[in-house]
């Protein structure tokens, strides 16, 4: 059978998330269960658990609630692109898998600058940092097939703060491969 | 907003029930399954939320979410976590659950065991909380969301493990709400119950994440396979179920075979070999043996079936080989073709007939070719320059004439090549040409050739390839070789030459010349098929009945896919043109080329002195045929493939599976009562049966041969797991499912033999001996059905393959060359022995090899003896005292081939070949 599943989203990526917010270092991670699920050690009770939960709490910490959306809808939106997220992307480890999630967000994207559509968000930060390792192996012609992606993923590189130490995934303005689909 | 729900999905019960509950005012649209699921494309049974903006959700979680976010409820961080558990961790493993009571029937608590761990989750944080609902006092989000990925799996709540009390609770208290209730009804009706069912019954059983990575299934080496559906595995029982009377009955062509109205007419050929030289193992599986192994599977498959072959033995080598060994051009012929003819013989080539080129019949449809390609004006006249010997009154092609090479000055160059640097020369450019016959010097004279016109017949090449790539099976060499030959653009090829020995030119101006051999040889394959009969043209005129198979290396597909088409094409006579070119890549030994002249590599001849038996020379070269890209014939690969694929894999199973019925069931096959596990193990097997058709159907040889590994590897694993040999000890009911186990491993293994025989026909014939398989039930259909069925009595079972040895392979080695450093130390004494290609070829009867140990200590002398030259050599040491060395090297050399059993000439050949 197939190669057992990745690990889930890792606190490295929270670690990430902590410094783009401008948090203060001082949160205490572990993981739990074959999965590495993060968990998030508070002072009472048992701690918060899973990536996309400690992620929103973070925001709300930092006190961006925007990031997690401002409108009923865009709340929404952004709720069911981290749980895509945290399901498809980290749940898929087949070339396969990866091709249908790429060919997915190349159709969403194609109207939209943000996965929100308008307004930048905690979507974007994790997609971003969750497909980087795809990015990163992508040859210039899958780059090209998947413009929609490339043009959003460029840009969130971009953004200022998200990066950080994650290397930059250099992408053709001209495309080469005009008949390319 | 239209809120998009498909009934019967699963899904759809949270959002209903969520829309409900949070009043959310919605028009519900009810449907099946979406037909094209609105991207991103998830599931077409997945609900979507269309909002009035235009996006659109296609998360059921992110949907319910919406609802109460709609009418004021904030998420927190708990609804999140158990939002986000919900997704990751429930989901799955309620669909998993799903699959099981749906498609396995399923009832319960057994179904509901999968979700033990995860509902004892939630029973925790409700007691540990104190709470009613998950999230606190008052319904959530999260009660909407995880009632709804549990009620299709569990109904009610007595389905629940009673211990769980909070959770018996509070799923009933759900239960009870009115907006669940009516959610419940309106989605789960038993019609749109059915639908999902069907539905999933064509989907692979969902995989768990966790269950993945606890899996006892050994990992598979390329990704994950193909996962069973249930009509898969039903399929693959009903046709165990009907037994050998469906198979059809194999179909014994009359002789000579000839095409049959209404059958698959196949006719197959492998290049001819040419006669002057000895086959080599990359001449053996680039024609002869592929073409055997799929002329084998085509009969088995009841497809009417010739396949011919000969050698090609008309031509400038064999003169000069005649000359070399003193013999006449025919006498030459006559020996080199029964050297091949009994080197086939030995790897068990199916030829249904092996004739040759010198024949009647070859002048008769050469020349016939010919007058119908000269009738058609298809022919020019040219006048080329040529060298003349005026001593021997011929004109001198190719390799009679030898002289400096123009470009590298090397002094032995040959009329057409150069040794040294490999360029082509052009006969007249040599400087100081001389006459290789009487070393006269020739002079340049002018003579006249006919060529054919290409360029004019490319206007019918190019319609008629077109349409054989579009519906035959060319390998993609095959088309880039022919398609780079026609973008260079197509030139008159001449087709005589100032020979004698060749079908004669039957034209005024041109009696004394004969037919160039590229336009006569292909028209062997016509000439030998009418020797097998005098119906030959029912198979080479008859397009519309036959399909035409040619067998070759690469190096030959031009004249197979350009030159001879545009011969018959031109000659216009409804002749039968290729409809699958079946190119192979280049076999190279260990790490360099075969070389006849170096004494490197394994030749047809040698093949049988190694005592290896042919089956495992043919399993091997079939193994590593070069499909696709060039391979690399290795000795110590072929022990590994030997004894790991052959003794531990196929040859293992096969023998056990007879044991166990010989021993255990006193050689009788038992009664068996299929358990789903049993019929998992039907389709998966069947479904390697259909791959290896599929690949066979396209030539893929090598490719399909994994098949038949694949299925044994599962018989053993079968075997493995349930242990027939202690069961056979236990109750009742454990004898049943030794005798179960033991009936299909030995069907499989019946199969097997018949998947097998296209490769290994000596070890085919060995299994069907051994388990008495009825001889109507070797043929191969799509079903795998049971041929031995309970009652039917079993011979002896004894083991089918042989380990091969470290030292044995290693004496192999070193005794066929291949790069071995010592070889180099005895170079220069080899120059004065006689050329290798003099040699008279293997004796067949050999001293016996002794023993191992011997070989071994003379293997280990040489090895240092050869060392201790090369550093004399290296340290400028005094020619005698060198040459004193290696006389005791040599010496050494010849104990250790006598104590191999071969004869000691054999390393001295080794050296260069000299003139």
């Amino acid at each position: 059978m197939a190669a057992a599943a990745r690990p889930g989203p890792g606190v490295d990526e929270l670690a990430l998330l902590e410094k783009l917010l401008g948090l203060p270092k001082g949160n205490k991670y572990g993981v739990q269960g074959e999965r590495k699920v993060p968990v998030l050690q508070t002072n009472n009770g048992p701690g918060l658990t899973g990536f996309m939960t400690i992620a929103a709490h973070l925001v709300k910490q930092a006190k961006k609630d925007q990031l997690l959306g401002s409108t009923a809808e865009e709340k929404a939106v952004v709720q069911q692109w981290l749980e895509y997220r945290v399901t498809r992307v980290d749940g898929g480890s087949s070339k396969e898998d990866t091709r249908i999630i790429l060919k997915d967000l190349n159709i969403y994207l194609e109207d939209k600058v943000y996965l929100a559509g308008n307004i930048f968000t905690l979507a974007d930060i994790l997609m971003y940092y969750g497909l980087h390792h795809v990015m990163v192996d992508l040859t210039v012609q899958e780059k090209e097939k998947y413009l929609n992606v490339s043009r959003w993923f460029n840009h969130i590189q971009h953004y200022p703060g998200v990066r950080q130490h994650l290397s930059n995934v250099i992408f053709i303005k001209n495309r080469l491969y005009t008949n390319a689909h | 907003m239209r809120l998009r729900v498909a009934a019967g999905g699963p899904a759809a019960l949270k959002v209903v029930a969520a829309a409900g509950a949070a009043a959310a005012p919605v028009r519900l649209v009810w449907g099946g399954p979406l037909e094209r699921p609105l991207a991103p494309l998830i599931s077409p049974w997945v609900p979507a939320l269309e909002l009035d903006s235009g996006t659109v959700l296609f998360s059921p979680n992110a949907i319910c979410q919406f609802f109460f976010l709609a009418r004021g409820e904030e998420p927190t961080d708990l609804t999140n976590q158990w939002l986000e558990w919900d997704a990751t961790e429930l989901q799955p493993a309620a669909a998993a659950a799903l699959y099981t009571q749906l498609v396995h029937g399923k009832k319960g608590l057994e179904a509901v065991e999968a979700l033990g761990k995860l509902l004892a989750h939630i029973e925790q944080n409700l007691s540990r909380r104190g709470t009613a609902y998950l999230a606190g006092d008052t319904k959530s989000v999260a009660d909407v969301v995880v009632w709804g990925t549990l009620f299709p799996v569990l109904q009610d709540q007595t389905s629940l493990p009673s211990e769980l009390q909070a959770l018996r609770t509070w799923f009933q208290s759900m239960t009870l709400l009115e907006v669940c209730r009516k959610a419940a009804d309106s989605v789960l009706t038993p019609k749109a119950l059915l639908e999902f069912k069907s539905y999933l019954q064509k989907q692979p059983p969902p995989s768990l994440a966790m269950e993945r990575a606890t899996s006892n299934e050994p990992e598979e080496e390329e990704g994950s396979e193909h996962v069973l559906t249930e009509e898969e595995i039903t399929a693959a029982a009903d046709a165990w179920a009907r037994g050998a009377a469906v198979l059809p009955k194999p179909w014994q062509p009359q002789k000579p075979v000839l095409p049959v109205e209404g059958m698959r007419n196949i006719l197959i050929t492998s290049a001819l070999p040419y006669v002057n030289n000895v086959p080599h193992l990359g001449n053996i599986i680039g024609c002869v043996l592929s073409a055997d192994t799929f002329a084998r599977y085509c009969r088995l498959r009841n497809w009417n079936t010739l396949y011919v072959c000969g050698t090609d033995e008309y031509g400038t080598a064999t003169e000069t080989k005649a000359v070399e060994e003193g013999l006449t051009p025919q006498e030459i012929c006559n020996k080199y073709n029964a050297i091949h003819a009994d080197i086939y013989r030995w790897f068990n080539i199916s030829f249904d007939y092996f004739g040759r080129t010198t024949t009647p019949y070859q002048t008769m449809i050469a020349q016939d070719i010919f007058q119908r390609l000269l009738a058609r004006g298809f022919l020019l006249e040219d006048t080329v320059e040529q060298l003349q010997c005026e001593d021997c009154q011929r004109f001198l092609a190719d390799r009679f004439v030898e002289g400096t090479c123009p470009f590298c000055s090397y002094e032995e160059a040959r009329g057409d090549q150069c040794d040294k640097c490999g360029k082509l020369i052009n006969a007249v450019e040599l400087k100081n040409p001389q006459c290789k016959l009487c070393r006269g010097v020739p002079v340049v004279k002018p003579t006249k050739h006919l060529f054919l016109d290409l360029p004019k017949l490319e206007e019918q090449l190019e319609p008629w390839l077109e349409q054989s790539w579009a519906t035959g099976n060319w390998t993609a060499n095959a088309r880039y070789i022919t398609r780079s030959w026609i973008r260079d653009g197509l030139k008159p090829r001449c087709i005589t030459r100032d020979l004698k020995w060749g079908t004669p030119v039957p034209l005024d101006g041109f009696r004394d010349k004969v037919f160039y051999v590229w336009f006569d040889a292909p028209i062997g394959y016509l000439s030998i098929t009418a020797n097998y009969t005098d119906q030959w043209e029912r198979w080479w005129k008859n397009p519309q009945q036959v399909e035409l198979y040619n067998f070759m290396a690469k190096d030959n597909v031009p004249f197979h896919s350009v030159i001879f088409p545009c011969s018959l094409l031109g000659a216009d006579d409804n002749y039968t043109l290729v409809n699958h070119l079946i190119a192979t890549e280049y076999l190279n030994y260990e790490d360099g080329k075969f070389s006849k002249s170096r004494g490197v590599g394994v030749f047809g001849d040698m093949a049988k002195d190694t005592g290896i038996p042919a089956d495992i020379w043919r399993f091997y070269l079939l193994y590593l045929r070069p499909e696709g890209q060039d391979s690399a014939f290795s000795w110590s690969d072929l022990m590994v493939k030997n004894n790991s694929e052959l003794l531990n894999n196929l040859g293992n199973f096969i023998n056990r599976a007879g044991m166990f019925v010989c021993k255990f069931f006193g050689g009788t096959v038992p009664n068996m009562v299929l358990t789903p596990e049993d019929k998992r193990l039907l389709a998966r097997v069947t479904l390697e049966l259909h791959q290896y058709h599929q690949l066979l159907e396209k030539v893929r040889i090598r490719d399909a041969l994994r098949c038949i590994l694949s299925i044994s590897r599962h018989g053993n694993q079968y075997i493995q797991v349930n242990e027939p040999w202690k069961r056979i000890k236990g109750d009742e009911k454990d004898r049943q499912r030794a005798g179960t186990v033991t009936g299909v491993a030995v069907n499989m293994a019946s199969m097997l033999a018949v998947m097998l025989q296209p490769y290994m026909p000596s070890v085919s014939l060995a299994i069907q001996g051994q388990l008495c398989i009825p001889l109507d039930c070797f043929i191969l259909s799509h079903d795998f059905t049971c041929t031995l069925p309970p009652g039917h009595r079993v011979g002896t079972v004894s083991p089918l393959f042989q380990k091969l040895e470290n030292d044995q392979i290693e004496a192999l080695r070193k005794r066929f060359g291949g790069g071995q450093p010592e070889d180099l130390a005895v170079e220069p004494q080899a120059k004065q022995s006689p050329p290798a290609s003099e040699l008279p070829p293997a004796p067949a009867t050999l001293v016996a090899p002794s023993d191992p140990q011997l070989i071994q200590e003379l293997t280990e002398e040489v090895a240092k003896q050869g060392n201790h030259v090369r550093q004399l050599k290296a340290n400028k040491a005094e020619k005698t005292q060198v040459d004193t060395e290696v006389a005791k090297l040599l010496e050494l050399k010849k104990q250790l081939a006598l104590a191999e059993g071969k004869t000691p000439e054999v390393p001295a050949s080794k050296g260069k070949r000299k003139k």
